[in-house]
C-alpha cells in the first residue's frame, strides 16, 4: 500500500479523536500514538531543513530592537522605524521590544500561529571576520578548530540512526533511502560533508538519465548485472532512487494551499524540498542556501537591497509552510548565517562584518511566539569590540537542541566534539 | 520495493556469477590458468599494459596501447618516471594560450590591487550618487582605461584559466605520469582557490611550487610549499606572529627590522575597543598601514583591523603548523603532541610573503625567538628562519612521513586498502634515497602487487580522472576555456575547489553514491553526443572506420580503445543489444516490481523539459538557479549507432575505474 495513503489515514486516525494532530506532537501522547503507528510500519519521519543565508545577514535589521534607543542613534540612516499600527515601512512589533523586518512579514502569521521563534544575539564563539572561516565553523559545528572534516549535519546522520521506527512504503527503513539528506546546491556543502551518503543537486528534474527510455535502460541493464562491487552498488541504487522519484512524479507537483514559490532560485529550492517531503521519499535532512546578505553598501532601511532579500527569504520559507501544511508538525526549518553585522552603520551606507547574529526556528515542535536568548543590549559598553553585537547563545546550543528533540540525535558528544550539549544549555525552543 | 530488488541482485548475481573482469576476447583466455602462478605474472602481457597506462596515465588515448606493448612495459615506465626525456610541445604550446601562466605573480597581484580600486570607486560613486547604477558606473570607468579592462577580466578569469590549463594538460601532455604526480601532489598540498587571495597564487603553485618538485625529493617539494604565497594564504601562516608574550627576534636585536611588520608589542598596549572607531586615528599606527586605512574599502579595512586584532590579542596561528604534520607529513597518528603542534607554529612565525609580489620572506619582527622543543628535539633561543628550515628537515626525515607518504602513494597507484609488505618495502625505499619521490614511486609501480590481479582495475576514478580518460579515450583536443573543467565540477570535485586542506579522497567509496554515478552517466552520454566542447567525436581515430561497420565491430573497437579491450559478457551483451538479461523479460520485471522507463521519461528532464513546462504553466517553471553557473550536460540526448555504443560504455561500470 501507498505511504501517503497510510498517512493520510494516520493523520485521520488523530482527528478523529478530536485532537489536532499539531498538538498532538508537542504531548507525551503523540509519541506512544506514533510508536504504535510505527509498529504498523506507517510512521513518518521527521524532517530538518537547515537553510544557510551566506554573507552574514544584518541581524540588527532582521529581527529588529525597536525598543533600544541606541539601535536608532547608531544606525541613522538605516534603521527600521519602530512599529505604527498599519503602517507599512515600519518594524512588524513581535512582543513591544523586537520586531520583524517589514519585509518579513510573512513570517508574522507563523508567529501568530506559534509555530515560529526567532534566537538572537547568537553565533560562533570565534571571533574570525572572515566569511570563510565562519561558514566553515558553523557548517563544521566546531568553532576555531580547523581540523574538522566533517560537516555537523552529516555526522548527525552518521551517528543516529534516527528514524529506528521510520519505514519507506516498501518497508526498508528511511535511513537506507537515497533520499536521506538532500542538498539543493551544486555540490555537496560542508555541513554535509563527511562518510554518510547524500545527493546534491541543483533541481528534482536534473535527477535522471538524459537520455530516451530504451538507452536509460540500456544503462540500467549495465548496472544490474549481479556484481556486488561499489560502483555496481552505487549504480543499483541510483536506479532505485531515481524510479522512486518517478513514482512521486515530482514533475507534475502543484503546491498545496494555494503556496506561491517565488521563481527566485531560493524559493525554487524550497518548493523542491516540499515535493521531496511530500513524496514520501525518506528525506530527513534537507539544506539550501541563498546569497547576497553581504551588505556593506547602501543596504538599505525599510526598502532597497536587504529588504530585497529578506522578502524572497520570507515568502519563500511561508511558501513552503504554506505548502506543507500539516506536515509542518514533523518540519522544522532552521535558518542561519555565518555572523552578524556591525551595530553602527559604516560611511557607506550599509554595515561590516560583525559578531553575533539571529536565527529562525519554524515549525510544529517549535515553542514559538517568543524571541529566545539573552539580550546582551547596544549601549557601546554593551557592544562585543564596541562595535557589534555580543554573543550571550553559542549557536551550537541551539542545534544541539534542535537535533537532540527534533530528531531524537544520539551521541551529541560525536555531534558536537568539544561541545557539551547539556540541556542546561538549551533555550527551549523545542 | 527494496526487497524485490534484493532477491532479483540474488538471482542475477547466481546467473551471471560476480566476475565483472572476465575476459571475453579469446586471446585473452589463458588468464585462468596462469592465476595461480607467481604475482609478477598475475596479470597477462596486455592486461600488464592496461595497468600500467591506467595507472601511470589519464587512461589510454588510441594507439597508447600498442606503444607501450612495442616499447616494453618495464621500459616505458621507467621512461614516464624520467619526463625530462620525453620531448612534450603539445602541452608547451597548450600553455603558452592561458595569460594566467605568462604572467608574473606581481602583475596578477597588481591588477588585483587595480581591480579592487575600480570597485571602490564605483562604491563610492554609487554611494553617492543613485542616479546612476554600479555596472554603468563601472563600465564608465573601464571605458576610460583599457589597461583597467584588461586588468578586470584577466583577474576575472584566474580560477577558470587553471583549472582549465590542469585539465586540459592531463588530456594534452605525453609527460603523463608527471601530470598525476602533479596532481597527486596538488591534492596532498590542497589549497582552496575560494578562500581569499589565495586563487592570486595559484598558477605559481602549479607551475613553480608542485611541477618542479613532482617526482624530485620530498624535502624540497615540502620546502617549496611551505614558501609559497598560495599555503602560506590559504593556511593562515603568513599572519601567524610570535605571542605577545614571547619575544621577537626583532626585539632581540635591536629592531633591525627593515620591513612594514608590526610590531605586536605596540598594538598590545591598545584594547580593541570600537575596532574602526578606536583605530581610527590611528595615531600609534605605522604610517603605511594608517594610509591604507584610509584609502581602503569597508571590506579591507575590515581586513586589515582583524588582522591588527589577531596580532594584538592571539598573534600564533597554529592552522599550518597543525595541518603540515597533520596532512602533510606525519600523518594524523604520526606520534606528534598538541604541544608539538605549538611550537612548530612558533617556529614557523615570521614566514610570510611580500603581498605586492607574491614573493616569501621572513619576517624577523614577528618571529618567535624563544626556546622550542619539537617532537623531543630542542631548538635554543634566538634563531630566525633557519629554525623553520630545521623543522621542515626534521619532519621530512621523520619515519612516519616515509610511512604515510608511501601509504598515501600505494593507494593512490595500486588500491585503496595498499599491501602492509609494498608500503614497508617503497617506505624504506623512501627513507634510504633521501626522500626520492622518483625512486619512492619506482618501487611502487613496478612491483608484483602493482601487477597482481587483485590490483588490476581496483581503483574507482575521481571525477577529475573519469573527464580525463574519457576525452583521451576519444583523441579529444583540449579546450582552452574553463568549460570542460566545469564539467569536472559538476561531478563534484570542483578543481582547487576542495575546502578543506586535506584534499579530495583517493577511495572509491568516497566517490560512488547514487548522485555522483547518476552525473557520470550523464556526463558519458553528453560526450557521445558531441556536446562536451573539443571531443568531438569525428576526432576519434576510429570513427570514421567503425561507423560504417557491423554493430558488432563497433562494440569490439570501442571495447579495446576504451574498455582497454576487457568487459564483462553483461556489458558486452548490453552493448551489442541493449537488452538485459533479467530486465528484459517481463516477468523479471513483475518480480522486481519496477516499471521500465519509458519515453515519458523524456518528460522528466531538464533543459528542453523545463521550457516546455515553463510554456505551459507559466510561472511555476523551475529556474535553474545558483547552478546555472555550472553547466548541466546539455540537452537530452537520443543516441543511435556508434555514439550509442560509445555512450554506453563510457557509462558503464568498466569505464568509471582505472
Amino acid at each position: 500500500m501507498n505511504r501517503r495513503v497510510f498517512m493520510k489515514s494516520g493523520a485521520m486516525a488523530l482527528a478523529t479523536m478530536g485532537l489536532n494532530p499539531t498538538f498532538l506532537r508537542r504531548t507525551v501522547f503523540a509519541q506512544d500514538l506514533l510508536k504504535g503507528a510505527a509498529l504498523n510500519g506507517n510512521a513518518r519521519g521527521k524532517v530538518l531543513i537547515v537553510l544557510f543565508q551566506r554573507g552574514a545577514a544584518d541581524a540588527l535589521n532582521v529581527v529588529v530592537p525597536h525598543g533600544e534607543k541606541a539601535y536608532y542613534q547608531m544606525r541613522p540612516a538605516i534603521a527600521i522605524p519602530r512599529p505604527v499600527a498599519g503602517a507599512a515601512q515600519t518594524a512588524i512589533d513581535l512582543d513591544g521590544f523586537f520586531g520583524l523586518h517589514p519585509a518579513l512579514s510573512p513570517f508574522k502569521k507563523l508567529w501568530d500561529d506559534g509555530i515560529l521563534a526567532t534566537v538572537h544575539a547568537v553565533g560562533s564563539p570565534s571571533n574570525t571576520r572572515s566569511h570563510f572561516d565562519a561558514q566553515d565553523y558553523m557548517e563544521s559545528g566546531t568553532p576555531d578548530n580547523k581540523g574538522t572534516r566533517d560537516g555537523w549535519l552529516n555526522r548527525y546522520l552518521a551517528v543516529k540512526g534516527t528514524c529506528d521506527e521510520c519505514k519507506l512504503h516498501d518497508g526498508t527503513s528511511a535511513e537506507k533511502s537515497p533520499f536521506r539528506a538532500v542538498s539543493m546546491t551544486p555540490q555537496t556543502p560542508r555541513i554535509l560533508e563527511g562518510g554518510a551518503p547524500s545527493v546534491a543537486m541543483n533541481s528534482v528534474d536534473e535527477f535522471t538519465i538524459r537520455t530516451n527510455g530504451t538507452q536509460a535502460d540500456r544503462i540500467e541493464a549495465l548496472y544490474r548485472t549481479g556484481n556486488a562491487d561499489v560502483v555496481h552498488a552505487a549504480g543499483g541504487e541510483m536506479f532505485e532512487a531515481m524510479k522512486m522519484l518517478k513514482a512521486a512524479n515530482p514533475q507534475q507537483y502543484i503546491p498545496q494551499n494555494s503556496a506561491d514559490y517565488p521563481r527566485s532560485p531560493f524559493g525554487q529550492h524550497l518548493r523542491q524540498i516540499a515535493q521531496l517531503i511530500k513524496s514520501d521519499v525518506g528525506l530527513e535532512i534537507a539544506f539550501a542556501d541563498v546569497g547576497g546578505w553581504d551588505t556593506h553598501v547602501n543596504q538599505g532601511g525599510a526598502t532597497g537591497q536587504l529588504a530585497n532579500r529578506l522578502d524572497d527569504f520570507a515568502k519563500s520559507i511561508g511558501a513552503l509552510v504554506q505548502d506543507l501544511g500539516d506536515r509542518m508538525s514533523d518540519v522544522t526549518v532552521l535558518t542561519m548565517s555565518e555572523f552578524g553585522r556591525t551595530a553602527h552603520q559604516n560611511g557607506n551606507g550599509g554595515t561590516d562584518h560583525g559578531h553575533a547574529t539571529s536565527m529562525f526556528v519554524i515549525g510544529g515542535d517549535v515553542k514559538g511566539k517568543k524571541v529566545y536568548g539573552k539580550w546582551p543590549g547596544l549601549e557601546p559598553e554593551q557592544l562585543n569590540e564596541g562595535r557589534d553585537l555580543a554573543l550571550t547563545t553559542d549557536f551550537r546550543s541551539v542545534f544541539s537542541e534542535v537535533a537532540f528533540k527534533h530528531l531524537g540525535a544520539a551521541k551529541m558528544d560525536a555531534v558536537f566534539p568539544g561541545f557539551n550539549s547539556d540541556q542546561s544549555k538549551w533555550l527551549g525552543v523545542l | 520495493m527494496r526487497t524485490h530488488y534484493v532477491v532479483a541482485w540474488l538471482l542475477g548475481a547466481a546467473a551471471c556469477g560476480a566476475q565483472s573482469t572476465k575476459p571475453t576476447s579469446a586471446a585473452l583466455a589463458p588468464m585462468a590458468s596462469s592465476a595461480s602462478s607467481a604475482q609478477s605474472q598475475e596479470l597477462l602481457p596486455d592486461e600488464q599494459v592496461q595497468q600500467a597506462l591506467n595507472r601511470l596515465t589519464f587512461g589510454a588515448r588510441p594507439g597508447d596501447a600498442e606503444k607501450v606493448r612495442s616499447m616494453g612495459v618495464e621500459k616505458w615506465i621507467d621512461l614516464q618516471l624520467h619526463p625530462e626525456r620525453i620531448d612534450d610541445p603539445k602541452a608547451d604550446q597548450l600553455l603558452a594560450q592561458y595569460s594566467v601562466f605568462n604572467m608574473k605573480t606581481s602583475d596578477i597581484v597588481r591588477d588585483y590591487n587595480m581591480v579592487q580600486q575600480l570597485q571602490r570607486q564605483v562604491k563610492r560613486t554609487d554611494a553617492k550618487d543613485s542616479t546612476m547604477n554600479k555596472v554603468e558606473t563601472r563600465q564608465e570607468l573601464i571605458a576610460q582605461n583599457p589597461q583597467l579592462a584588461e586588468a578586470a577580466r584577466k583577474a576575472q578569469q584566474l580560477t577558470g584559466e587553471v583549472q582549465s590549463a590542469k585539465l586540459a594538460r592531463a588530456v594534452t601532455s605525453d609527460r603523463q605520469l608527471n601530470e598525476v604526480m602533479a596532481d597527486f601532489w596538488e591534492n596532498h598540498f590542497s589549497v582552496f582557490a575560494g578562500k581569499g587571495q589565495t586563487r592570486l597564487f595559484l598558477a605559481q603553485y602549479d607551475h613553480d611550487v608542485i611541477r618542479p618538485n613532482a617526482l624530485g625529493k620530498f624535502r624540497d617539494l615540502l620546502g617549496a610549499v611551505a614558501k609559497s604565497p598560495a599555503m602560506l594564504f590559504f593556511l593562515d601562516n603568513w599572519q601567524s606572529a610570535a605571542d605577545s608574550t614571547q619575544p621577537t627576534l626583532a626585539v632581540r636585536g635591536g629592531g633591525r627590522d627593515g620591513r612594514a611588520g608590526l610590531r605586536p608589542g605596540v598594538i598590545a598596549r591598545r584594547p580593541g575597543r570600537g575596532a574602526i572607531g578606536g583605530f581610527g586615528g590611528g595615531q600609534q599606527l605605522p604610517p603605511a598601514v594608517r594610509e591604507r586605512l584610509q584609502n581602503a574599502t569597508p571590506e579591507e579595512r575590515q581586513e586589515i583591523m582583524q588582522r591588527l586584532q589577531q596580532q594584538a590579542k592571539r598573534g600564533l596561528n597554529e592552522n599550518y603548523a597543525r595541518e603540515l604534520m597533520e596532512l602533510h607529513t606525519l600523518g594524523v597518528d604520526g606520534g606528534y603532541t598538541q604541544k608539538d603542534v605549538q611550537e612548530v607554529a612558533r617556529a614557523l612565525t615570521g614566514w610570510t610573503f611580500n603581498r605586492q609580489t607574491g614573493e616569501f620572506f621572513f619576517n624577523p619582527a614577528i618571529h618567535d625567538a624563544g626556546e622550542k622543543t619539537i617532537l623531543g628535539h630542542k631548538f635554543p633561543a634566538g634563531h630566525g628562519e633557519e629554525e623553520g628550515e630545521q623543522v621542515l628537515d626534521l619532519l621530512a626525515r621523520a619515519p612516519a612521513t616515509a610511512h604515510f607518504i608511501t601509504t598515501k602513494l600505494a593507494r593512490h597507484f595500486v588500491s585503496d586498502e595498499p599491501p602492509k609488505a609494498l608500503v614497508d618495502r617503497c617506505a624504506n625505499t623512501f627513507s634510504k634515497t633521501d626522500g626520492d619521490i622518483r625512486e619512492t614511486v619506482k618501487c611502487v609501480v613496478t612491483s608484483p602487487e602493482f601487477f597482481s590481479r587483485s590490483a588490476y582495475r581496483a581503483k574507482v576514478k575521481t571525477p577529475f580522472e573519469l573527464v580525463a580518460s574519457a576525452l583521451r579515450a576519444v583523441n579529444a583536443q583540449p579546450d582552452t576555456t574553463p568549460r570542460t573543467a566545469q564539467i569536472v565540477a559538476r561531478l563534484g570535485q570542483p578543481i582547487f575547489g576542495r575546502q578543506t586542506p586535506d584534499g579530495w579522497p583517493d577511495r572509491g567509496d568516497a566517490w560512488m553514491n547514487t548522485g555522483a554515478i547518476l552525473n557520470r552517466i550523464n556526463f558519458g552520454l553528453s560526450l557521445a553526443a558531441g556536446q562536451v566542447p573539443s571531443a568531438q567525436m569525428q576526432n576519434w581515430t576510429q570513427y570514421t572506420s567503425l561507423s560504417t561497420q557491423p554493430r558488432e565491430q563497433q562494440v569490439d573497437g570501442v571495447v579495446k580503445s576504451m574498455l582497454g579491450g576487457q568487459v564483462s559478457p553483461e556489458t558486452r551483451q548490453v552493448l551489442m543489444s541493449g537488452e538485459n538479461p533479467m530486465l528484459s523479460k517481463p516477468a523479471a520485471n513483475d518480480v522486481n516490481g519496477m516499471a521500465v522507463i519509458d519515453d515519458s521519461a523524456s518528460t522528466m528532464m531538464g533543459g528542453r523539459a523545463d521550457r516546455q513546462k515553463g510554456k505551459t504553466e507559466p510561472g511555476k517553471g523551475f529556474p535553474r538557479g545558483r547552478g546555472a553557473q555550472i553547466p548541466g550536460f546539455g540537452r537530452p540526448v537520443n543516441l543511435q549507432g556508434l555514439p550509442q555504443v560509445v555512450g554506453l560504455a563510457l557509462g558503464a561500470p568498466e569505464f568509471q575505474r582505472r
